[in-house]
């Protein structure tokens, strides 16, 4: 799979019963995506958006899935991403909220050392534009076009993306990593894979207060990134030790600050949006 | 969530962690007859305690009873003392620092360990602290403890001790899904035992399904926060007057930082959530209303949360609680086009883009 999903990806849905598998599943049918399966113990009988339920996701193995959705409480996400990493899903996207950052840390290791793909938890997903979407991203804010974006963000990442398409761009692939202090995808391997993707010519990074992986992605942007970046930072007027909404949103011992990250991006030539919907103007 | 220090050393009494010997006081009552000199420490979360005569060192009976009146209720460092932790006093031969922690961008459990505690250890130098990332999946092993022991070149008399206790600490971290396990000052005593002289333990709140023992109200939330919280909102108070409702964590951040830059203060951060529900909008409203901002700014991005549901629930609410601020909504997304009309037949203003209604929100704050 170049740039993570593509055309061809087969997805199954871990916990397609409740309320945000079933709305999402559909979203991301009419969006085009290839939902094989979906799974919820004790109701194999049935189907969901017309796609069939099984029990187990080594039941769907004749499938060939090679991506997940979780979407299953905080206290299953562990077990239910072991299940996907254990029968070999190439690609986990884990949606829920509020996962135990010690349970992400597990999962995030087992999935590494068996080099699958780990997006969120708690973040929208991945959406490319006429090929694929897994998440819960609106689809009617895309337009296939040039501009990668990789996002902490989720409501603020369609913001985003509403103004570069009403402004006459197009996405080639939105990420949203997580708002949380632990996620599987950050900034710098999402740069590596838009770096090198000939479907991106221009890239925007959409980052918020707390941990330092902005500053990180300002200096890995420095010295590797050819293409035009520019990104906004959400949090400026955020008071420390305060979570803002995402786990991962606080200043901690005055590190995690927007100023900092601010400062990194322009030091690496990377021009930041004072307001998100500022940023169609800076790619031009 | 920030646990008190009385209550972080419950934890490390109860896994084998050595801590001095103790009791905690919130009402007079509850002092003891004095036997030998103590401590006695203000439980607040702030740190600075000492410097800030938060902390009382008695070494006579006659000063037990003033110093317990002097601190009781009192304000250190501006938050209010309502416990005490009364505690032996310590032979104290050497401070020294030891923690556990996450270290976000690594994705792993970090040690920190120096011989220099006793001060912030964000006020040493780097060359002077063990730094050691943890593999979460082989977990700590005594290896670790033995770097450590030679990095800091700790005395062999004590360094039995202190593996055994990073051992310790590390199944804490671990046990009680900590972001933090602190010990600083980690004391040598006169007769060289190591001992817990503080107690910093930070719990992941979203682990707290597991650890019902810690069901308890977080200390460092206000009483409105709290509130919001258990209906569900992440809420954070502020100190402006532009009451905020929007949908997402990133878009209300966006929107508190706008009206920063066009001079406005917001009262509040409130996140709708990704749900599509008449009544969400109307308890929200419910919320920012008891922090009494003089506008109340609304701004969406219709996905899952749709323009029309929440214009609905503004009308709805704005009958409800009879609403005298000025609403200044921005709606755009998903019925978009229906969602401003219902408001519009009801006489609130609706803008589709972000930035006409922060400007609009500002300029209704500084007039009328």
């Amino acid at each position: 799979m170049n740039n993570y999903v593509d055309a061809n990806t087969k997805v199954i849905v871990q916990g397609i019963t409740g309320h945000q598998g079933k709305f999402h599943s559909g979203e991301m049918i009419k969006f085009g995506t290839k939902v094989v399966a979906g799974i919820s113990p004790g109701k194999s009988s049935e189907k969901v958006n017309g796609v069939q339920i099984y029990d187990t996701v080594a039941d769907t193995m004749h499938l060939a899935p090679n991506a997940s959705m979780i979407s299953v409480p905080a206290p299953y996400v562990k077990d239910a991403a072991f299940e996907a990493i254990d029968s070999g899903i190439r690609l986990i996207y884990i949606l829920t909220e509020h996962v135990p950052f010690h349970d992400t840390m597990e999962i995030f290791y087992e999935a590494s050392r068996k080099n699958i793909t780990l997006i969120g938890p708690n973040g929208p997903g991945i959406t490319r534009p006429g090929m694929c979407k897994i998440g819960i991203m609106p689809n009617h804010i895309f337009k296939r076009g040039d501009v990668a974006v990789a996002s902490r963000s989720g409501t603020l990442t369609y913001e985003i993306v509403g103004a570069l398409t009403n402004s006459g761009y197009g996405e080639s692939t939105v990420i949203g990593l997580g708002g949380d202090p632990v996620v599987g995808l950050t900034f710098i391997d999402v740069l590596k894979v838009f770096n090198d993707d000939p479907d991106t010519k221009k890239i925007v990074l959409v980052g918020e207060i707390g941990g330092v992986n902005e500053e990180m992605a300002a200096d890995y942007i420095k010295h590797n990134v050819k293409k035009k970046v520019v990104a906004y930072i959400a949090g400026r007027s955020a008071p420390p030790g305060k979570r803002m909404g995402h786990a991962g949103a606080i200043i901690e011992k005055g590190s995690g600050t927007a100023e900092s990250k601010i400062k990194a991006f322009n030091s690496a030539g990377v021009q930041v949006a004072d307001f998100p919907t500022d940023i169609p103007k800076l790619l031009k | 969530m920030n646990l008190y220090e009385y209550l972080g050393k419950d934890i490390f009494r109860a896994n084998g962690i050595p801590v001095p010997d103790g009791y905690l006081v919130e009402k007079k009552e509850d002092v003891r007859k004095y036997e030998k000199p103590v401590v006695v420490k203000s439980q607040i979360l702030l740190g600075g305690r000492g410097k800030s005569g938060g902390i009382k060192f008695v070494k006579s009976e006659g000063d037990l009873r003033p110093a317990i009146d002097s601190l009781l209720g009192s304000e250190v460092r501006g938050l209010k003392v309502t416990k005490l932790l009364v505690e032996e006093m310590i032979d104290i031969k050497k401070e020294m620092y030891v923690s556990f922690s996450l270290n976000r961008t690594e994705r792993k459990p970090m040690l920190m360990a120096t011989t220099e505690g006793g001060v912030e250890i964000e006020s040493l130098p780097h060359e002077k602290i063990f730094l050691r990332l943890i593999d979460p999946l082989m977990g700590y092993s005594d290896y670790i403890a033995k770097e450590a022991i030679k990095f800091m070149n700790l005395d062999p008399a004590i360094a039995p001790q202190f593996r055994s206790l990073l051992g310790k600490l590390y199944s804490i971290f671990n046990k009680y899904d900590c972001e933090l396990v602190e010990i600083n000052p980690l004391v040598v005593t006169g007769d060289g035992k190591l001992i817990a002289a503080d107690a910093k333990v930070v719990i992941d709140s979203d682990s707290l399904f597991r650890h019902k023992e810690f069901n308890v109200t977080d200390p460092e939330k206000t009483p409105l926060e709290l509130e919001a919280n258990g209906r569900g909102y992440s809420f954070v108070e502020l100190q402006g007057d532009i009451g905020v409702i929007a949908n997402g964590a990133g878009l209300t951040m966006a929107t508190l930082d706008a009206l920063t830059l066009h001079k406005g203060k917001p009262r509040n951060f409130l996140d709708l959530g990704g749900t599509d529900s008449v009544d969400i909008v109307i308890d929200a409203f419910d919320l920012v209303l008891k922090a009494n901002p003089k506008t109340i700014l609304v701004n969406i991005f219709g996905g899952v949360t749709k323009c029309d549901t929440v214009a609905n629930g503004i009308v709805e609410a704005k009958k409800k609680y009879g609403i005298k601020q000025p609403i200044v909504v921005r709606l755009s997304g998903i019925h978009e086009v229906e969602g401003r009309e219902i408001l519009k037949q009801n006489g609130v203003d609706a803008f589709s883009d972000m930035m006409s209604a922060i400007e609009a929100a500002v300029k209704r704050e500084g007039g009328n």
